[in-house]
């Protein structure tokens, strides 16, 4: 295995990601495509890991990091959009126009 | 190209990639947003598999209590309280997809071209034998500690924080009468 190959699949899945994020209007949709985003990073993380072989197995602690923060701001991402939806009924990102001039 | 064939580790990552890369489309493009937390959890799946390809097979069950075990349910969770429109819906994409398509197609093309760039034909040494937990674990509480620690933290602001999001500010006379119950 080389390594160009898992480091073009997670682009792959980043650039997804992006897709995702900008063209996505409901909020949750939003939240799913920068957990593809986050997961993409993994891959990377790992298959560095993997090349490089560090001796406290570097890569893949930072990708349990990574995991973690991911858990912590899905919890905090569904509840501001819980407090959105129970404020403005709508959970389109392009109606939360409220600091827009 | 015909020696990348051979080896069979290419052929089990490429029975891994094309799935994953498949479910990651139709999380971003799927009309029905309960379609794309369950396809979210095939191209997490699939990931897994890659980090067990990747003789990290830790970092990869972990992945899969916390993001198929929890985070996907936090989704769904969320999917059903917010009123989110669950089945077909036409509004769940912006009208306009073109700059979208356009920031993701330059973000795929830049960085594969610098990471082909830059690692060419880079073998990845000595998969197959997993990595022990302990190192893991010894190179979490030795080397990392702080950001561990702060990683803690982070886990307790979220938390606090979510509970005070979600919960229902009561008016003055409701808080009376929540305390005399």
């Amino acid at each position: 295995m080389i390594l160009n190959q898992f480091l073009v699949l997670a682009s792959l899945l980043f650039a997804l990601g992006v897709y995702g994020l900008l063209a996505r209007r409901n909020a949750v949709a939003v939240l799913l495509s920068v957990e593809l985003m986050l997961a993409a990073v993994n891959i990377n993380l790992v298959a560095f890991e993997a090349t490089l072989r560090s001796t406290f197995a570097t890569g893949q602690i930072f990708s349990i990091f990574v995991i973690t923060v991911a858990a912590a701001e899905v919890g905090i991402g569904l509840g501001i959009v819980l407090m959105i939806f129970r404020n403005r009924t709508s959970g389109n990102v392009d109606e939360l126009d409220l600091m827009k001039w | 190209m015909t020696d990348w064939m051979t080896e069979p580790a290419n052929w089990a990552f490429l029975v891994v990639a094309i799935p994953i890369v498949i479910s990651a489309f139709r999380v971003v493009t799927t009309r029905n947003i309960v379609h794309a937390v369950l396809f979210l959890v095939l191209a997490l799946a699939g990931s897994a598999a890659l980090f067990i390809l990747l003789s990290a097979e830790f970092v990869a069950w972990v992945l899969v209590l916390v993001y198929i075990g929890a985070v996907v349910v936090l989704f769904l969770f969320g999917i059903m309280i917010t009123r989110a429109p669950i089945g077909y819906e036409t509004s769940l994409d912006h009208a306009n997809r073109l700059p979208a398509v356009l920031a993701a197609a330059a973000t795929f093309l830049l960085t594969s071209w610098l990471s082909i760039e830059a690692f060419g034909d880079r073998e990845i040494s000595n998969v197959g034998s997993p990595t022990p937990t302990e190192i893991i674990g010894v190179g979490i509480i030795e080397r990392f500690v702080i950001p561990f620690e702060a990683v803690g933290f982070i886990l307790l602001a979220a938390l606090i924080g979510g509970v005070t999001l979600a919960r229902k500010d009561l008016t003055p006379a409701e808080e009376d009468e929540a305390s005399s119950v």
